[in-house]
């Protein structure tokens, strides 16, 4: 067969780098190589370049090479032994994958968490306290004319951000597209994103939230003391511009990232960027977003959300759902030692955790189903190659304004899904508790 | 359990087929109920106890996008309320809003077997559809939002009727809804642009050369004119406001001799000064419906305690938030809707919260015809489904009802006609009628509601009690297509349900006009817009001829 016959080309196919989704991929492929991806960027372009298949064993358990069916088997013996076993990750998969980690959690009475507790997972706690309001990211190309970005550097940690959906392109009541916009960006530094605003308030490192208060109380017809400018770095008549922008604007936008949730403060931050836009209902129309980061994350909220009530951190161990952020999440509890297993789905803990909660993966018998061999496959007992989803195998992923998204194959992979995977682990532990629970 | 067996020696109530507890009979086979099984077939004895058909919720949110919003936004609504794994069913929580699982369950455990999710954005039937997969014994749809629709109002403008029509049925066929909502029409728009709202129903829409009754009026027709099996289905303009029972009068006039349904109607049924001190205005709406068997309602009782407002009338939730002061969800959907969500609390201390209660209370109690006055706490806007118990009672149980009553804001009460004494005490055929084989007959599902031969095999059966709340609380049996699912208040069975939906004709030409559309003003993919084929699993389609 000649690489010509294998060539075909995909329409609409999706791109679940990062939170963007975007959805109107056009995929140029040849045999087991994504040659061309027309529409992605430069993050979505090497996300596509590089996930080819890789000449990866199937699984590998105690350092020995096998085969998936050997590797579920074992997975599901350390499960159903396990006193507290922690699943961990999902944000780099499919919603129907996700739905099958968090059934494998409720039957063996696991802790499940997902990487939205180490990027917004403060804005989840936040809107539990405060609301928020928000729009889909259509809305926001159609009638915003004031938007703001604020402790993201979208420019490069999601490029299609400012030309799909909230900066260029022209909508139905911004028909002039860029022009018919102001643009704010807030940030503690200049980035590749600065160059795009016509305002750029330069924050002082962590004090976010005193100036988002300091902009609440102008909103409110409340006096600030000029002081402010020392602690935030920003001039009192600086901020009274902002304000009148807010207050008089048709359709605004509060765009945030991690700088606020990740940095001194955390859900303070978010609640007060969140109860900032809820204010400005009483002036004008405001809405205000997480910039999210992988790409489904989003779906992951929405899953565990649907399924248990709580976001993340959730814990089954009493037999249904408690949610408890700091007990319950997998960063924390590996920190204090407490969980003696892991299932880490389509994430790479290891390499970004603590130094104490990877040592405690290193002593526990660690589950991990990846794509790629990652820092955290390398210390697993038991290790998956998975297909690459959205580029491998169907489902779902949801964009960062939880709108689903169907995905669609570029080419099949020798490896199943993290889905078959997860389900055929759940089957053999249900039949091993049920053998359990029997002798007993 | 074996799929064939006979339920003998319970009272039968059957309001479609005439069967008003008659001890006789029912016999299942493959899902379905049979005319006959032979003698040695399993029995279920049901001597002492009620058998009617599952019930029908016509009108509940319970799964999509503002649903998980609303989930997620009130841990403080579950921890109080777990609902543990079984060896049968998954764990899940409870609550005002719970989880997908223990809805399915928690229904179940009440006697339903089908149940409708009132309000879903186009953008959000995936979404809703994956949800409702993850809701289980349940039969189950949803309405889709079309009231505050951008491209059907540019349609509408033009005065392209019959692509109107066409476009409607396209949304059926790509999301896979089961009934035409309509929310506050035109209120989104006018909330997207200024955080304002619609008043009246000859208001034209900001930026659109059309208004509320012409939305009204076409949505309705288009509905009819599609032979849908539930019609355009109506939550007027005005909700919670004093005065707006003349926005419901009105919205009913306009339809005149059209087939249409007005939900939770109770929001709607308020006198007194516009957006002042509200009164009752039951007497006038019930009234006008008993005189026009063309329209229908569900009350969406109030029921004191927690509730969660969550709608798509956005302008409403807001004034929910600055009466309430409660943390608030906005969702601006492009072109399609907006939503709202906040947290509430029934207080019966309360005069609006004590009137609401009691002019829920006089809609059922002055209607003529439970046919077409069903029941609803529009879960869980008015309360959480969990309390249909209670408000069984309240309408079975005059003396519990009385002492309800007196016990309740006695100012809100003078405004009723409550403290008449109101001799009318619901039967339970009358129950049958509005808990099942009304809200069954209204949706257009000939296979429900019913326990005549060919209709699924849905079945509750309740030991008979004085206590009616008890009795409504805690059914023996609840068979599922067939299959027992719950023996003595406990699962012996987990089961999946189908996905209720229509698939109206079109003209596909007016795919030509939503494409481009959709590539100036959606954000995604015409393609990946809507429910492929890969997410039906078990789904029915109802058909829209022939009715």
């Amino acid at each position: 067969m000649t690489t010509e016959t294998t060539l075909h080309v995909v329409e609409n196919a999706t791109c679940t780098f990062c939170g963007c989704v975007c959805d109107d991929m056009i995929l140029t492929v040849e045999g087991n190589h994504i040659t061309q991806a027309k529409n992605a960027c430069v993050l979505g372009k090497a996300w596509f370049a590089e996930h080819t298949v890789e000449d990866r064993p199937f699984a590998v358990v105690d350092g020995e090479e096998t085969d998936t069916a050997t590797a579920v088997e074992a997975a599901a013996q350390i499960l159903a032994n396990a006193r507290f076993p922690v699943v961990y990750g999902l944000s780099d998969t499919t919603c129907e994958a996700q739905r099958q980690a968090v059934a494998i959690a409720d039957l063996v009475g696991a802790n499940i968490d997902t990487t939205t507790s180490v990027c917004h997972g403060p804005t989840g706690i936040a809107f539990q306290g405060v609301g928020e309001s928000t729009a889909t990211l259509g809305e926001i190309k159609n009638r915003a004319d004031l938007v703001i970005y604020w402790g993201g550097n979208p420019a490069e940690s999601h490029p299609r951000h400012f030309t799909r959906y909230a900066v260029t392109p022209k909508g139905m009541f911004v028909p002039n597209g860029r022009k018919d916009r102001t643009v704010v960006l807030v940030d503690v530094r200049r980035t590749p994103s600065t160059r795009v605003a016509d305002i750029f308030l330069q924050v002082k490192p962590g004090a976010d939230f005193e100036l988002l208060w300091a902009l609440r109380a102008l909103v409110k017809g409340r006096r600030v003391d000029p002081s402010i400018e020392e602690i935030t770095g920003i001039p009192l008549a600086t901020m009274e511009d902002l304000v009148e922008r807010m207050k008089n604007c048709s359709y605004g936008v509060l765009f945030f990232g991690m700088g606020l949730t990740m940095t001194r403060g955390r859900h303070f931050n978010a609640g007060a960027l969140l109860a900032l836009a809820t204010d400005l209902n009483d002036f004008s129309h405001f809405v205000a977003k997480p910039v999210r980061g992988h790409g489904n994350v989003t779906g992951a909220d929405n899953v565990v959300t649907w399924q248990t009530g709580y976001p993340f951190a959730v814990n089954f161990a009493r037999g249904y759902p408690r949610f408890n952020p700091g007990e319950f999440t997998a960063v924390d509890l590996l920190g204090r030692g407490e969980a003696d297993a892991a299932l880490i789905i389509a994430s790479d803990p290891a390499s970004n955790f603590p130094k104490a909660a990877v040592e405690h993966m290193r002593h526990i018998p660690t589950i991990v189903l990846d794509p790629k061999s990652t820092y955290t496959s390398s210390l697993a007992r038991v290790a998956f190659t998975t297909a690459t989803y959205g580029i491998n195998t169907t489902g779902t992923a949801y964009r960062m304004d939880d709108i689903p998204i169907p995905l669609r194959p570029a080419f099949p992979s020798p490896y199943p899904s993290d889905e078959e995977v997860l389900t055929a682990i759940k089957k053999r532990v249900r039949e091993l508790l049920q053998a359990k629970h029997a002798v007993a | 359990m074996s799929a064939t067996f006979r339920i003998v020696n319970g009272r039968v109530y059957d309001p479609i087929n005439d069967i008003d507890g008659v001890v006789q009979d029912i016999c299942v086979q493959d899902g379905k109920i049979v005319a006959s099984l032979p003698e040695d077939v399993r029995k279920i004895d049901a001597q002492g106890m009620v058998v009617m058909p599952g019930g029908v919720d016509m009108h509940c949110h319970i799964a999509g996008p503002k649903v998980n919003m609303a989930r997620k936004l009130q841990p403080e609504d579950h921890r109080h309320d777990p609902h543990p794994r079984t060896p049968f069913t998954r764990s899940g929580s409870g609550g005002t809003v719970p989880s997908t699982f223990a809805t399915g369950y928690r229904y179940a455990m009440l006697g339903y077997t089908t149940a409708m999710e009132a309000a879903v954005p186009p953008l959000g039937a995936l979404h809703t559809i994956e949800e409702l997969h993850d809701t289980p014994i349940l039969d189950k749809g949803f309405f889709v939002l079309l009231a505050n629709n951008l491209f059907l109002y540019q349609l509408l403008q033009e005065g392209r009727r019959e692509e109107f029509r066409d476009a409607v049925a396209w949304w059926f066929n790509v999301t896979r809804a089961y009934a035409p909502k309509l929310v506050n029409p035109g209120g989104d728009e006018a909330w997207k642009r200024g955080n304002s709202n619609v008043v009246d129903l000859d208001d034209q829409v900001e930026g659109f050369k059309v208004t509320p009754r012409q939305i009204i009026e076409a949505l309705v027709d288009a509905a009819n004119e599609l032979n849908l099996p539930h019609p355009a289905h109506i939550h007027c303009n005005n909700l919670g406001i004093a005065g707006n029972y003349q926005t419901t009068l009105e919205t009913m006039r306009t339809i005149t001799g059209r087939r249409a349904h007005i939900t939770h109607i109770q929001f709607h049924t308020y006198g007194g000064p516009f957006g002042g001190k509200p009164i009752s205005k039951a007497r006038e709406i019930t009234d006008y419906i008993n005189k026009h068997p063309e329209i229908s309602a569900d009350v969406g009782q109030v029921m004191f305690g927690r509730a969660t407002g969550m709608t798509a009338d956005a302008p409403l939730a807001w004034m929910l938030r600055r009466v309430t002061g409660s943390k608030w969800v906005n969702v601006d959907v492009e072109n399609e809707s907006g939503c709202g969500i906040v947290a509430v609390e029934y207080k019966d201390t309360n005069y609006v919260h004590a009137l609401q209660w009691g002019i829920g209370l006089e809609l059922f109690l002055l209607s003529d015809d439970p046919w077409r006055m069903v029941l609803s706490t529009d879960h869980p806007n008015g309360g959480s489904f969990m309390s249909y118990p209670r408000l069984i009672r309240l309408l079975m149980d005059r003396q519990f009802r009385n002492e309800q009553i007196r016990a309740v804001n006695q100012q809100a009460m003078k405004k009723t006609v409550l403290l008449d004494d109101l001799q009318r005490e619901y039967s339970l055929r009358e129950i049958a009628i509005i808990t099942r084989a009304g809200p069954a007959r209204l949706l257009g599902l000939t296979d429900k509601g019913h326990l005549g031969v060919g209709a699924d095999a849905d079945i509750t059966i309740y030991m008979e009690h004085d206590d009616k709340e008890e009795m409504f609380s805690l059914p023996r049996y609840v068979i599922k297509d067939g299959k027992l699912i719950i023996e003595d208040g406990e699962f012996r069975e987990d089961h999946h349900g189908r996905i209720l939906h229509v698939a109206p004709d079109y003209n596909p030409d007016i795919e030509k006009s939503l494409r481009p559309f959709f590539e100036k003003y959606y954000t995604l993919q015409f393609e990946n817009y809507g429910v492929g084929e890969q997410y039906l699993h078990p789904h029915q389609a109802i058909p829209t001829t022939g009715q």
